[in-house]
């Protein structure tokens, strides 16, 4: 369990104040983001990478290709692998070790927007039946904390995804052979997560780190590029009315469309 | 293991699989007060669901640094025994269970004056015996009843059940072989008192008309789980009082 | 407009988030306010006094309070203290300080020849607070290291009712039995009589109080019961 850096008293209420009135700290608006920079191909080794700059969270994401055996119950579709590290540099409250629940929820959210939305047509990324297909390892790597690491990560994995090329290869004797030339990854769907924090009985989208600390809970809602909800996932220790979660519900749908446009234009 | 495609799981009179209408829950068994040395304990069958749940504490936690100044620090261990489900399962804890244990904490959280028993550690160990979907939901469910037993001051129970989508249908309570084959499958936990959702997941895909159904479904489960809880409590406890009288 | 309602004749069984009362009432134990209503904390019996409502918790655990005389465990003694197990969440200490009459010295004095781990001793809370675990003393009469007798545990609710009001009830039986009695508020009773009968018919008739203590005419029945045990 982590625990929330030292924040001031006294600054922990003027954010809470500001906000039953509607203000926020940093002067957004309650449904504002946070400026976003978004870099692909950062990463020539990896076969697909992204960094983000979600104000001053900052979060890489390098994806890789390999080739393994496909699972038994879907013996001709790719693997889809996500993974999140939390590394010590990037917040005074990361400690080096094995994954926490913290970097394992993080990766089990992104992934699940991934595969539930179906943003990768797993189908395409079959080599060889039942025998060989494309394992796709998506690396979520959180270089700073400001916080809503959630949205800035699935940001930049759909970024990375986009931006990853497969080898062209023939299948010769039962053998992969590497071909000039490379295919995109199928990517088919885009799927945008959207993070609010409950503070004084109102919601916040994109919570900094500051607001995360006092908040009473996070909500995360990830819509596709149809907008229909692919994932959802209630964190923190206070709780939410179904009327807020249903207000959320419609808040998310606009904001991903418009986190979607960013991350098709990079 | 997958259903053969020609079965299908719900048919043309809205019947499920098992016979259970689109929004009725799998029956319930619950027992309160099961385990002789933990400070309390509960019991459910849900389904084929078999779930058992363990409260230790308030008791003094060790190392000290560890411990909140304010209040009792809830631990929670959500974890599936090696035979509960068909393949057998690794005993060490997987990425779902330490996910789950996370999220299972949250929900009951809300539920306990912590504030009372500063530096203290409340530990709930939900294990699963058998499994067939919508373990995450019993074991809050069952947990609540533990914390109760142990007599945690609470603020309320916490309830909780899953509602998804099968086969173009909005269901309540899904199995395992309806969650996979299925398109959603949405666990929530709900505090009645306080109108307060305190578990809330989704996978699959659900258009905005569907997900505010599904959540309005799910919280109607949760209050038909709820009327059981306190079912089960008085339960063991009215013996007490009719010898009393 | 003021508006009174209970929801719950007196003892009957509440659960924890039942809606025990609406309106202008004041919070007595295992019960709180949120607005307009109050609600029970735990499983227990409701009651109410004037405008106070509270419930008499069936299980519960001890909370350790100023002045309250508790049977606990010695289960480490370090240079010049004991910590001492007392069935509560939090662990107490007692320093050597509040054993010696004199002053301690470290070198000379060894704390475990004076109570060592897996002891019983009989001592009362000097200090407890939020914010430190609590402090005892064995420097009153009554007070020191238990030798010999039997120990039973009772759920700390109903220590009360074993003592009963101004000790009827345990000076009863202390009358009936012919044993010594000392009660911990935390749940532990220490029974000492002339002949293992004598403490086998006190500990039933403890255990009979714990089960019934909600009746009346208790006093009267375990007097009755005591007596017959006693013929047999």
């Amino acid at each position: 369990m982590t625990i929330p850096a030292m924040v001031v008293r006294v600054r922990q209420k003027r954010i809470a104040e500001l906000i039953s009135h509607g203000k926020r700290l940093d002067e957004r608006g309650l449904n504002e983001y946070r400026n976003i920079q978004l870099e692909v191909g950062v990463i020539e080794r990896a076969e697909g990478s992204a960094r983000i700059r979600l104000g001053k969270t900052e979060v890489m994401v390098g994806v890789k290709l390999e080739t393994g055996e496909p699972f038994p119950d879907v013996p001709n579709e790719g693997v889809l692998t996500v993974n999140a590290e939390l590394v010590p540099l990037a917040s005074p409250t990361f400690e080096p070790g094995p994954p926490d629940e913290n970097s394992i929820e993080l990766a089990r959210i992104v992934d699940r927007g991934i595969r539930e939305s179906k943003a990768i047509a797993t189908e395409k990324l079959c080599v060889k039946p039942q025998k060989k297909v494309f394992v796709v390892f998506v690396d979520v790597y959180v270089l700073n904390h400001d916080g809503n690491l959630i949205d800035a990560s699935a940001m930049a994995a759909l970024a990375a995804l986009l931006n990853t090329k497969m080898f062209n290869y023939e299948v010769k004797n039962d053998e992969i052979q590497v071909e000039p030339g490379y295919t995109q990854l199928p990517v088919v769907n885009h799927p945008i997560a959207v993070t609010f924090a409950k503070i004084n009985d109102k919601i916040v989208v994109d919570p900094w780190l500051e607001e995360e600390q006092v908040m009473d809970a996070r909500i995360t809602m990830t819509m596709d590029k149809d907008g229909k909800v692919c994932a959802v996932q209630k964190g923190g220790y206070g709780y939410f009315s179904k009327e807020q979660i249903l207000e959320a519900a419609k808040i998310a749908k606009e904001k991903s469309e418009e986190l979607r446009k960013i991350v098709m234009k990079s | 293991m997958s259903k053969k495609s020609s079965e299908k799981l719900i048919n043309k009179n809205d019947v499920r699989v098992d016979g259970r209408k689109l929004n009725e829950l799998r029956p319930v068994k619950l027992e309160v007060g099961v385990l002789a040395n933990a400070d309390g304990s509960a019991y459910i069958e849900q389904g084929k669901n078999k779930i058992l749940a363990a409260v230790y504490g308030p008791k003094e936690l060790h190392p000290k640094h560890l411990a909140l100044p304010d209040r009792a620090l809830l631990h929670c261990r959500y974890h599936m025994a090696p035979f509960s489900v068909q393949e057998r399962k690794s005993p060490a804890p997987s990425r779902r269970e330490i996910e789950l244990s996370k999220v299972i904490r949250e929900a009951l959280e809300p539920s306990i004056f912590a504030e009372y028993y500063p530096r203290t550690s409340i530990d709930v160990f939900i294990e699963v015996l058998q499994a067939d979907g919508g373990t995450r939901c019993a074991g809050i469910t069952v947990a609540s009843l533990a914390l109760a037993d142990a007599g945690i001051p609470m603020r309320d129970l916490v309830s909780a059940c899953a509602a998804g989508k099968v086969e173009g249908h909005l269901v309540l309570d899904l199995t395992d072989t309806e969650d996979k084959a299925g398109e959603a499958d949405m666990p929530l936990a709900f505090m009645p008192n306080f109108n307060a959702i305190t578990l809330l997941q989704m996978d699959g895909k659900l258009t905005s008309d569907e997900f505010e159904q599904a959540v309005n479904m799910a919280v109607e489960g949760c209050k038909h789980v709820y009327a059981l809880q306190k079912e089960a409590l008085k339960a063991k406890y009215v013996v007490k009082e009719a010898v009393e009288e | 407009m003021i508006n009174l309602s209970t929801y719950y004749e007196k003892r009957q069984l509440v659960l924890p988030g039942d809606l025990l009362a609406e309106g202008d009432y004041i919070t007595g134990d295992n019960t709180y306010k949120e607005g307009d209503k109050i609600y029970a904390t735990r499983i227990g019996l409701v009651d109410y006094e004037n405008r106070k409502i509270y419930v008499v918790a069936l299980k519960s655990f001890y909370i350790p309070s100023v002045g309250d005389t508790v049977i606990g465990k010695v289960v480490e003694v370090s240079l010049s203290s004991w910590t001492v197990d007392i069935n509560a969440p939090y662990l107490a200490t007692l320093r050597a300080s509040e054993v010696l009459d004199r002053p301690f010295k470290p070198r000379k004095d060894e704390l475990p020849s004076i109570f060592d781990v897996n002891e019983l001793i009989i001592a009362k809370i000097v200090s407890y607070d939020r914010t430190c675990d609590p402090l005892l003393t064995v420097r009153e009469p009554g007070l020191g290291k238990i030798s010999r007798g039997q120990i039973i545990e009772i759920t700390p609710t109903k220590i009360p009712r074993v003592i009963g009001r101004k000790g009827s009830m345990v000076n009863m039986i202390k009358d009936e039995t012919g044993c010594q009695i000392s009660i911990g508020q935390n749940g532990l009773i220490l029974i000492n009589g002339k002949t293992p009968e004598d403490e086998r018919i006190a500990i039933m008739a403890i255990r009979k109080i714990e089960e019934e203590a909600h009746t009346s005419g208790l006093t009267d029945r375990i007097r009755e019961m005591i007596r017959r045990k006693k013929e047999e």
